[in-house]
């Protein structure tokens, strides 16, 4: 990857009403337009811009509120356009966490049959799937819900035609080539391969809420159902601290 | 000393809001916050409360409430109509845009004409910040009262009450079209469909709530890039247009980002007055820029800033003239 500026294709910034801002590096979902996404808001953070409120990255875009009374479009748009020429290398580098999930029985209804729909076994879909680092791209949806990717093609799978109307807390779901976990019960298209007894978000943890951050990796570690359940009631007694899942690169 | 109020029944849509949850955003955390932003510093105003404070945002049916500590003054914003049993058995009808003082044992009936409307407490409620904020945001579970709406016996803490009942002239909004910003994927709709939703009549669908309000018209076609985008942020005002071509205006709870191309985001001065927006009322849209989006905030502070000014000591204020006013007729409509 370059990291001369002149070489990379200039980002559009659009208005999201009039006090928000879309500042878009492409229309893919690459590591490399991600990278600079992420790089664009390290930069941001640095560049303290008066009015300048927060701002989010997606997977090709990034998204900053302000204030229009204290700075104009036009001249947040300078501001920012001369920012998003952050060169991708500059983006920071994220954790990797070691995640538990167990796929027994109900906590994984859709398994078998995304396993068979690319003639794996669910044995064989796990393995796989375990043996991955999945990125996490952005948080939306629900608080603390992370997108990862990017799935091989060979573990990917539609979204259900109907959603179900509830997804439990802590399901571990794929849908596409993305793969993501619930961190509340809410109704849900994605399809459901296991459950995590980690927290993924916790309100009373003001520092870091969410449990995983844009940039970083994680690795998700089958585990037996004896084990979810010691983790889960452990957990549940001490929060859990999110050192407990980074694991060495 | 401060007062306490205890809900003797929880009315039906009944939350605790303030300004909202900003800050989170990066995390997936919705605003949240209260839909008429304006109606819920007016509620305050009128109970003794800073703007921003938290209060009750009632969408269906009012609460019925007592006070069992204290004095708290309450202040009514919106289409209310009721009455206080004091403690020593009389009874008292009240009208809404009042600030009233309710002393101990005494209970206040309030029934909600067309919503949202706003209820203020004395001080504010005084419950626990979860990240920053008391509002609450009933999809995860968390802020106000445990993340969900108003129950029976929950207690609501408030300041004392400070200084005496207090009337105040219905706060009106702008009527006319809602205003939008186009973008950001104004790209993804060919210019006849960008003049279609304009010039459309949009009827507001039962399935709508603090979420999004889901429009019906005629189908927005898009552009050969389709109706999907690869998912960006999102903001309460976002206009979405699914494949099936019908607008979804995000409202205070909406999720921080998604995946249908957006044809325009509402402007600011114009996010009280979507709140108002009921199941089957017509509303028109018309596109502005950043300058006309200046002049409507400067001119929704204006408004908020002569309303105030009207505030009287009751009795001061000529009830007659008050409610031949019609508290937000015009605000959906579009002509």
């Amino acid at each position: 990857m370059s990291n001369n500026p002149v070489a990379l294709p200039a980002p559009r910034i659009r208005a999201l009403g009039d006090a928000a801002a879309s500042v878009v590096f492409g229309a893919t979902i690459a590591p490399d337009v991600h990278a600079r996404a992420r790089a664009f808001c390290a930069a941001l953070a640095a560049a303290r811009i008066e009015g300048v409120e927060e701002w989010a990255p997606a997977f090709a875009s990034a998204t900053v509120w302000y204030d229009p009374d204290t700075i104009l479009f036009a001249e947040l748009a300078e501001r920012l356009a001369a920012l998003a020429r952050a060169p991708a290398s500059a983006a920071p580098a994220g954790a990797l966490f070691e995640i538990p999930f167990c796929a027994e029985g109900d906590f994984a209804p859709d398994l078998e049959e995304i396993a068979r729909l690319k003639g794996l076994t669910a044995q064989g879909w796990l393995d796989a799937f375990g043996g991955l680092a999945l990125e996490v791209y952005m948080l939306g949806f629900q608080p603390g819900f992370a997108y990862l990717g990017v799935l091989p093609e060979q573990l990917s799978a539609p979204r259900l035609q109907t959603p179900r109307p509830k997804v439990p807390a802590g399901a571990l779901a794929i849908a596409d080539s993305m793969c993501a976990a619930y961190p509340f019960a809410s109704p849900g298209g994605w399809r459901l391969i296991g459950r995590t007894p980690a927290l993924l978000f916790d309100v009373s943890n003001a520092a870091r809420p969410a449990l995983l951050a844009p940039g970083d990796r994680v690795r998700w570690r089958a585990v037996s159902r004896a084990e979810f359940d010691a983790l889960d009631s452990r957990w549940r007694a001490e929060n859990l601290r999110a050192d407990e899942l980074r694991a060495a690169p | 000393m401060k007062a306490r109020v205890v809900v003797e029944r929880p009315g039906a849509g009944v939350t605790v809001q303030d300004f909202g949850r900003k800050g989170y955003r990066a995390l997936g955390v919705a605003v949240s916050g209260a839909l008429d932003a304006r109606f819920l510093a007016a509620a305050n105003a009128l109970a003794g409360a800073p703007d921003d404070a938290a209060g009750l945002e009632i969408l269906l049916a009012a609460p019925e409430l007592r006070v069992v500590e204290g004095a708290a003054r309450i202040g009514l914003a919106g289409d209310f109509a009721g009455a206080i049993l004091r403690a020593d058995g009389r009874r008292e009808n009240v009208a809404s845009w009042r600030g009233l003082v309710l002393r101990e044992g005494d209970a206040l009936t309030l029934k909600l004409g067309r919503g949202p409307a706003y209820l203020g407490f004395s001080g504010g409620l005084d419950l626990p910040e979860i990240l920053g904020a008391r509002s609450t945001f009933s999809r995860a579970g968390f802020g106000g009262i445990d993340g969900r709406a108003l129950a029976a016996g929950d207690v609501l803490p408030c300041g004392a009450a400070e200084g005496g009942d207090v009337s105040a002239p219905p706060l009106v909004h702008e009527t006319g079209p809602i205003r939008f910003i186009p973008g950001p994927q104004a790209d993804h709709f060919p210019p006849e469909t960008l003049a279609l939703f304009s010039a459309a009549p949009w009827r507001v669908g039962a399935d709508s709530d603090r979420m999004g309000l889901r429009l019906s018209g005629p189908r927005l076609a898009h552009s050969r890039l389709g109706a999907n985008i690869v998912s960006d942020g999102a903001t309460p005002g976002a206009i979405q247009v699914p494949g099936d071509g019908q607008p979804i205006v995000l409202r205070a709870d909406c999720q921080t980002s998604g995946g249908y191309a957006k044809i325009g985001c509402a402007i600011t001065a114009d996010l009280p007055r979507l709140a108002h927006l009921a199941p089957g009322d017509v509303m028109r849209f018309a596109p502005v820029d950043h300058a006309e989006a200046a002049a409507a905030r400067r001119e929704g502070r204006e408004r908020f800033a002569q309303w105030r000014v009207g505030m009287a000591p009751a009795g001061e204020c000529d009830d007659r003239k008050l409610w031949t006013e019609n508290l937000i007729s015009g605000a959906t409509s579009g002509d």
